[in-house]
Parts: structure tokens; C-alpha cells; sequence
């Protein structure tokens, strides 16, 4: 029994998305995988399959319907205008969509990325051993590219869904920092005491030129001490670099393996979903932390990760999550570590 | 080139998950052989929490998971792998990858020879002449940059890019050479072919170069790439390796 998931409109971005490509760094080959990597998993999980794949959209929107059988799809990322027909749903949420329906997502009142997890698996091949798309090497996803309207993906091995919408919970996704935290290095000898006290006291505004690759950031310039030239070295995810015109480049999820710029600072693991999530005209603010600080947000976000979703019934809406899980009334608790 | 080895590796953080180990701040054979002794040293101690490795010129970056693996763990596990230093480097294969620099193949030849004020012909044979090893891939997927040209090869990079590489190119620019597995634009000179796939998905390994690799070149003339290629895209390796004690 297989179903088709079919692209009736994409904006621009949208692409198949697991954790990423992993073990061919050294070889120059991007991980690509999802700009909020929380939001993926909240999407993964509720649909009962963490390994799995989802298709990532951005501001552009999309729409899908399925063909040949129901589709369960969880969702889950920025807050969106989650329509299925004429039904609004909540941002983040699993429901069964049946052949005539439409599911349509546009832009919301705030986030830059949804994922869309179907309750099966992807009928795609495995490229280097991952489903994450990296459109500027054609590698991954649907034939190495974006999604457009008219595409279609099997989707296999299908998962029962919820018959009725129902809200995700997950607590992690709620837990956005007030500032971006960043741990300075690895070139922050390469500015002044001035420019980093600069780059965080700073208002940055997110730049319309900013896409999977890189974030680019306006605000006051970053004057090098010795030069913007640096011979390549490694480049992590969130590494704020500042090229030749002193105006900051934080590299994304498509970023290339190493670089020859310097590089001041680098957000931390915990925070690098919230900065995704930020649109072209946003503001942001960073602040500095020490590495023990930046691995208990990462502990935090991991055990609150595999604490896992619940799914809960619309009817319950108005009360908050909190609320529901102090007063134990949510079921069907999926955690990261039974799904793997 | 001054050679710029620190007395001392430096321990640079990258966020709470990536470590940059900093030998020097040039491009230099003996900086670049630290980076490689230290990466195969990591990758045989098999680290619980060391997830990648990326050589570069001149640092190796070390991708780890910090809620297995402390810093403190990881720079002490680290140190006394780089006290044994880069007398622990050799290179584990030696490449002879088959080349064609024929004008009609290597697109450039003929430029970056007007450039160093020498014949086509004289371009090739000192290419072909080098020893090199693989520093790094970076850029784009296989995209292997090669230390080893002869200095009389070194020229700058273009001003602008050129247009996409052929498949397989073998390239000079800024003091390097490089074999590119994939198209993409670039500011190196194309000087040569080869008819090896040298990145291939559906293969295993898919990339057939590993950094540290020794590379030699072995010039062929047009018909035989273009019979080595049609070997090659049946799913032959044409490149020939061989292990190194």
C-alpha cells in the first residue's frame, strides 16, 4: 500500500530534509539537513520516526495533497498559517490528509522554517547514506533540487495518523532565547576588544540576502585587526565570519566545510534553530557565553528532546501546554529514544 | 613562502561542538603534515564522541559531541597524539591518476602558459613531473586540493571566475594544483582532464582519495582518455593505487 504526496505550489526553498549528511566532511561534502534542527525533530517524532525525513518549507509557503491513499503528516517550525481546506490548524500539529483535501501552509506571525514529516517513509534514495537535499551540489532529497508544484513522493511503509487533528506538543520549541548566545572563536584575536564588544551590543538586522548558505547580518561594520584574508581552516554550523566589507555572514545548515575568513565568534548548538527562524527585517541581539554554559542548554534541549511529543486534542487548545502536562492529561508520549 | 609552524598546536573553539586545531597560519608541507599525522592518529584512537574530522592546510577541525566527550577530554587525548608529531605522518596510498593535457581537454593550458611565459608542452611535462600530496577538500564535494607544484606553476588566481569546470579537471592556481570531481565555476586554471571518476554516489568508497594521499600524474594523450573514460563510466577504476608500507 503506498500513497503519493503531491507538490501542488512551493515557494522557493522548500526541500527534503533529515539530521544531515554525516561522515564526508573531510571530503568537502556539505551536511546540509534542517535550519532548525528542534523544529525537525518535534516533526520526526510525532510522526514516530526520528531517523526519518521531512520536507522543509520556508516563506515562499506550500501546498500538498495526497494521491492514492491518506497521508499522516506531522508538522512543526515557525508559526505558520496551517490551513487544511478551510480548517485553520494550529502551527504545529499531526493530521490525516485525505485524497481531495488540501493542505496549504503560508507564512504566520513569526518563524522562517515548517517541517512537514509524513507517517511513513519517503520512497527517495539514500545519497551518501542521508535524504538531506543540497541543492548547490544536486545532492539528496528529489533529484538533488528544491520542490516544486507538480512534484510527487511516494510515501511507503505508512504509519497510522490521528484521524482528527491534533496539537503537538513540544516543549523545546517554546524555549526561545530573548538573545542569541555565541561562544567567541575561533578568530576573535583577529578584531579588536572594540569590534567584539561591538558584535554584542549590536542590534543586527537580518539581511532579505540571506538563504540556506548563509545569514547575513547589517548593522555596524567589524574592522579587522589583520586583514579579512585567513588561509581556510574548518567551518561549523553558526559560525559568524566576517568577510572583506566587515558585514557578518553567519553560515546555515548549507554552508561549505571550510573557509578563508575570519571568524569571530560561533552560535551555540542550542540556539541555532531560534536564529533560523528569524526572517529577512528581524532583529537579534547576541551575547557571549563560555563552552560549560553552552553544553547545558545543549544537555537541556537533548533531554528535553528525548522526553519526546505528545500529541493532544484541539479541544484542549485553550489551555497551554504546561498546564496539560502538570495536570498529566496528555497521551500518546513518543520519546526520541524509543523511536530510534 | 615562510613556513609559520607554532611552537605549540593552538586549541580554538568553533561553538561547543567543533574544536579547531591550529598548527600554523600558512600553507606549507610540514604545517599541513602535522594536520594530517594528528587526523589519522584521532580517527585509529576511535574517540567515543568524535564524529568528524576535516583536515585543512594548515588546522584540523574535530566535529565532536560534547555531552560524550568533555573539552578538557578531548584537548588531553588530543595533546599527547600531537607530542609524537608529524614524524608519525606518512602518506597510506600512493595515486597515479591518468591526465590528458591536451589543449582540447586541459581549456586553459594555453593561457596559464602565456601567463608563465612557457610553451603548453613545458606546462604539462612539469605538472605531470610533481610529487604531491592531498592537503584538503573543500570548496565543493571533491574538490581535492593538492600541495607538491612545482614553483615555476605557481600564478594567481583569475580576477573573475571562469565558467563551470569540465568533469574531472585538473587545475592550477595560487601556488596549488587541484582535481575538481565536480562542476563549478572557478578562479583556477584548467590545465588538464582526467577520465578517473574520482567521486562517484553509487560506489564504495565514493570518493577514492583520501587527505594525506600521495598523487602523482600520468600524462595520456586524447584517445587514450577518452578509452579510459568509457572504462571509467562502466564503473572501472582507471587510477591506479597502491599501499604504502
Amino acid at each position: 500500500m503506498s500513497a503519493l504526496l503531491r507538490v501542488l505550489k512551493a515557494g522557493p526553498g522548500a526541500t527534503v530534509q533529515d539530521i544531515g549528511r554525516r561522515g564526508f566532511l573531510r571530503f568537502g561534502v556539505t551536511p546540509a539537513g534542517p535550519m532548525d534542527a528542534g523544529a525537525l525533530m518535534a516533526a520526526l517524532l510525532a510522526a514516530g520516526d526520528a531517523q526519518g525525513a521531512a520536507v522543509e518549507a520556508s516563506l515562499g509557503g506550500m501546498e500538498l495533497a495526497a494521491e492514492g491513499g491518506e497521508i499522516g503528516i506531522a508538522i512543526a517550525g515557525g508559526a505558520f498559517d496551517v490551513r487544511l481546506d478551510e480548517r485553520v490548524l494550529p502551527a504545529t500539529c499531526a493530521l490525516n490528509l485525505v485524497p481531495g483535501a488540501r493542505l496549504a501552509l503560508r507564512a504566520g506571525a513569526a518563524g522562517a522554517f515548517v517541517y512537514l514529516a509524513p507517517f511513513g517513509r519517503f520512497d527517495l534514495p539514500l545519497v551518501l547514506g542521508s535524504y538531506a537535499t543540497h541543492a548547490r551540489s544536486g545532492l539528496g532529497g528529489l533529484e538533488g533540487r528544491m520542490l516544486r508544484a507538480g512534484d510527487a513522493i511516494k510515501i511507503v511503509d505508512p504509519r497510522p495518523a490521528p484521524a482528527e487533528p491534533m496539537a503537538i506538543i513540544a516543549p523545546w520549541l517554546a524555549a526561545r532565547p530573548a538573545k542569541i548566545r555565541v561562544m567567541l572563536g575561533p578568530q576573535q584575536d583577529y578584531f579588536s576588544p572594540a569590534t567584539i564588544e561591538a558584535l554584542l551590543s549590536a542590534r543586527w538586522r537580518l539581511s532579505e540576502r540571506s538563504d540556506r548558505m548563509a545569514y547575513r547580518l547589517e548593522g555596524p561594520v567589524l574592522q579587522h585587526l589583520r586583514g579579512h584574508d585567513i588561509v581556510s581552516d574548518g567551518v561549523a554550523f553558526g559560525a559568524i565570519q566576517a568577510p572583506g566589507d566587515g558585514a557578518p555572514l553567519v553560515l546555515m545548515a548549507d554552508r561549505q566545510p571550510t573557509g578563508g575568513y575570519p571568524k569571530i565568534a560561533n552560535v551555540i548548538g542550542a540556539d541555532l534553530g531560534a536564529l533560523a527562524q528569524l526572517r529577512p527585517g528581524d532583529f537579534v541581539a547576541f551575547e557571549s557565553v563560555s563552552w560549560e554554559e553552552a553544553v547545558a542548554a545543549r544537555r537541556a534541549r537533548q533531554q528535553a528532546i528525548e522526553a519526546g511529543v505528545t500529541l493532544e486534542p484541539l479541544l484542549r487548545k485553550e489551555f497551554s501546554a504546561e498546564f496539560l502536562l502538570a495536570q498529566n492529561l496528555v497521551g500518546g508520549v513518543v520519546s526520541a529514544r524509543e523511536a530510534r | 613562502m615562510t613556513q609559520m609552524l607554532y611552537d605549540a598546536p593552538r586549541y580554538l573553539d568553533a561553538g561547543e561542538a567543533a574544536l579547531s586545531v591550529e598548527f600554523g597560519d600558512s600553507v606549507a608541507p610540514e604545517i599541513n603534515a602535522h594536520v594530517l599525522a594528528l587526523g589519522a592518529a584521532l580517527r585509529d584512537a576511535k574517540l567515543p564522541g568524535v564524529e568528524e574530522l576535516v583536515p585543512t592546510y594548515r588546522s584540523l577541525m574535530i566535529h565532536y559531541e560534547p555531552l560524550t566527550i568533555s573539552r578538557a577530554e578531548l584537548v588531553k587525548t588530543l595533546e599527547l597524539l600531537a607530542f609524537q608529531g608529524a614524524s608519525g605522518f606518512a602518506p597510506r596510498a600512493r595515486w597515479r591518476i591518468p591526465c590528458c593535457y591536451d589543449p582540447a581537454l586541459g581549456e586553459d593550458i594555453a593561457e596559464a602558459a602565456r601567463i608563465l611565459e612557457m610553451s603548453p608542452e613545458r606546462l604539462g611535462a612539469l605538472h605531470v613531473s610533481g610529487c604531491y600530496r592531498a592537503y584538503m577538500y573543500g570548496f565543493a564535494p571533491g574538490w581535492c586540493y593538492l600541495g607538491g607544484l612545482p614553483p615555476t606553476l605557481a600564478l594567481p588566481r583569475r580576477a573573475s571566475p571562469r565558467g563551470a569546470t569540465p568533469p574531472g579537471a585538473v587545475l592550477i592556481g595560487g601556488g596549488l594544483s587541484l582535481i575538481a570531481a565536480n562542476s563549478m565555476p572557478t578562479g583556477w586554471y584548467v590545465i588538464g582532464r582526467t577520465p578517473e571518476r574520482l567521486f562517484a554516489l553509487e560506489r564504495d568508497p565514493p570518493l577514492l582519495i583520501e587527505p594525506g594521499d600521495a598523487i602523482s600524474f600520468e600524462s595520456i594523450d586524447a584517445a587514450s582518455f577518452f578509452a579510459l573514460e568509457a572504462r571509467a563510466l562502466r564503473g572501472e577504476v582507471v587510477a591506479k593505487r597502491e599501499v604504502l608500507p
